[in-house]
């Protein structure tokens, strides 16, 4: 919950809601992104970007290194595992309700 | 022990553990008391365990683990009012995973789901959210705990919940705030730190501003710190180079990811959403003023303690348990006589044996009962 996930945005799901899918170490899964976005930039500026997640959350832009080095220690300590396992799971129950069209 | 090259850069941990003596030895030459450094967050104490940084310091110099685990300080008064809520038979309750094992005075939502409670982890609100939309005819609770890391995550689904029209979902809120925590800490008699290794994720969110009150009123240090242990090392020997030089003020070690100011978007979104709480409850310290939000008045429809009123419980700590004096550096954890007996990982006592980022559970995984040696 704390320590946040680093992953690479790979695509923009729905641009008025902010929501951009992430690669996280393989696992894709849709995420938040509007604490990384910047006014009046069209979110497509963010595709190959590097950010930190925070339970669904991309809530800070980080550089290549420093997203690596964070995904070894977080496998290092075994935290990786459960983070993804949790990000895949819930991901999965969402595609499978189709209830990705919460929109706003 | 775990072996330097470990370290993404063994030459650079070796270089700072030197440096960490050096300057510790000559801090100790002028002062007889050793300094005792508090790194406030769970995901510190973690990489401190991890990477064994306690067996190379200095004899003068020795962490105390502080409150910054969510899971841990969560009160068992607060679970109980869970587990009232999930057991309604409409109710979808849900949580992180690490919240499902706390124990209340009435068990855990674990043992909740095994009695037949509808309960389910998520990984995010959004998920929460999601299963409301998926379930009409059931409502969705999400029990939203962390502290300003989080925060921000659960205000923006209210925020989408709200432009969505969503009606069955609500949020049982016990999101907390580290600020008045550590200023409630500080202002304890004999309060006996020397300086703090400060939230890396927390300051990310509300930048490095709000700790400038620790130099200024207190006149202790606080360097803001990532998490892998080179970050680690290089904030402590930070804080030890102002504790020597006579200084205090905040540094910010971690500033590839915290920017002085924090996130904009997501402070905006929590000052829409919240309101602060008068008081506060938390395992192992007590009750203080103004440590918590709850949601402000536009938002009632979504806040589970409107729509389900549980009891509000105030349950005491454990018979036995020391957490608070663990938390502080008062004692260590092995000086407690609840631990690795009746308060062990698998059915803990104590708010610091519940997730791996307690000060408990982490001398429990990582040292067995040899700390007591």
């Amino acid at each position: 919950m704390c320590l946040g996930i680093p992953g690479r945005i790979s695509a923009i799901l729905d641009e008025a809601n902010s929501l951009v899918e992430v690669d996280v170490a393989g696992v894709k899964r849709s995420v938040d992104a509007v604490c990384v976005a910047e006014v009046d930039v069209p979110l497509s500026d963010l595709i190959g970007t590097w950010v930190l997640i925070h339970v669904g959350f991309a809530m800070s832009r980080i550089d290549e290194a420093e997203a690596l080095e964070t995904l070894r220690i977080l496998a290092e300590i075994g935290e990786l595992d459960g983070e993804l396992a949790a990000m895949r799971d819930s991901q999965e129950a969402r595609n499978s309700h189709e209830a990705m069209e919460i929109q706003g | 022990m775990r072996f330097i090259d470990e370290f993404r850069d063994p030459a650079l941990a070796e270089k700072l553990f030197t440096e960490i003596a050096q300057t510790a030895k000559r801090i100790g030459a002028v002062r007889e008391r050793p300094v005792t450094i508090m790194e406030v967050c769970g995901g510190h104490t973690h990489t401190i365990f991890r990477y064994a940084l306690e067996s190379r310091m200095p004899d003068n110099v020795q962490f105390a683990h502080g409150p910054g685990c969510p899971v841990c300080v969560l009160p068992r008064g607060r679970v109980d009012d869970a587990i009232t809520i999930a057991r309604r038979p409409e109710v979808i309750f849900t949580t992180f995973g690490d919240a499902m094992r706390v124990p209340g005075a009435e068990g855990s939502l674990i043992q909740a789901r095994a009695a037949g409670a509808d309960v389910r982890m998520v990984y995010s609100p959004l998920d929460a959210l999601a299963l409301a939309v998926a379930n009409p005819d059931r409502e969705v609770v999400f029990f939203a705990l962390g502290f300003e890391t989080t925060t921000p995550s659960t205000a923006l689904t209210v925020l989408r919940a709200a432009r969505s029209g969503v009606r069955n979902f609500s949020l049982l809120c016990h999101h907390i705030t580290i600020i008045p925590t550590l200023r409630a800490l500080l202002e304890q008699p004999d309060f006996p730190i020397d300086g703090f290794i400060g939230p890396g994720h927390v300051s990310m969110v509300i930048g490095t501003k709000p700790f400038h009150f620790i130099p200024e009123e207190f006149g202790l240090p606080l360097v803001v710190a990532g998490f892998e242990p080179l970050d680690v090392l290089q904030s402590l020997l930070m804080v030890l180079r102002q504790i020597e030089m006579g200084r205090a003020c905040v540094e910010n070690q971690y500033s590839r990811v915290v920017p002085p100011d924090g996130n904009k978007a997501a402070m905006a979104a929590v000052a829409q959403v919240y309101e602060t709480r008068p008081q506060c409850e938390w395992r192992g310290l007590g009750t203080i003023a103004e440590s918590g939000v709850r949601l402000a008045e536009p938002w009632a429809a979504f806040d589970a303690e409107r729509r389900f009123e549980p009891a509000a419980r105030h349950t005491p700590d454990p018979e036995g348990c020391r957490c608070n004096e663990v938390l502080v550096g008062r004692i260590r954890p092995w000086d407690c006589a609840a631990f690795g007996t009746t308060c062990r990982p698998d059915a803990p006592l104590g708010a610091l044996m519940v997730s791996s980022e307690g000060a408990c559970a982490a001398y429990y995984q990582y040292q067995g009962m040899k700390g007591a040696a």
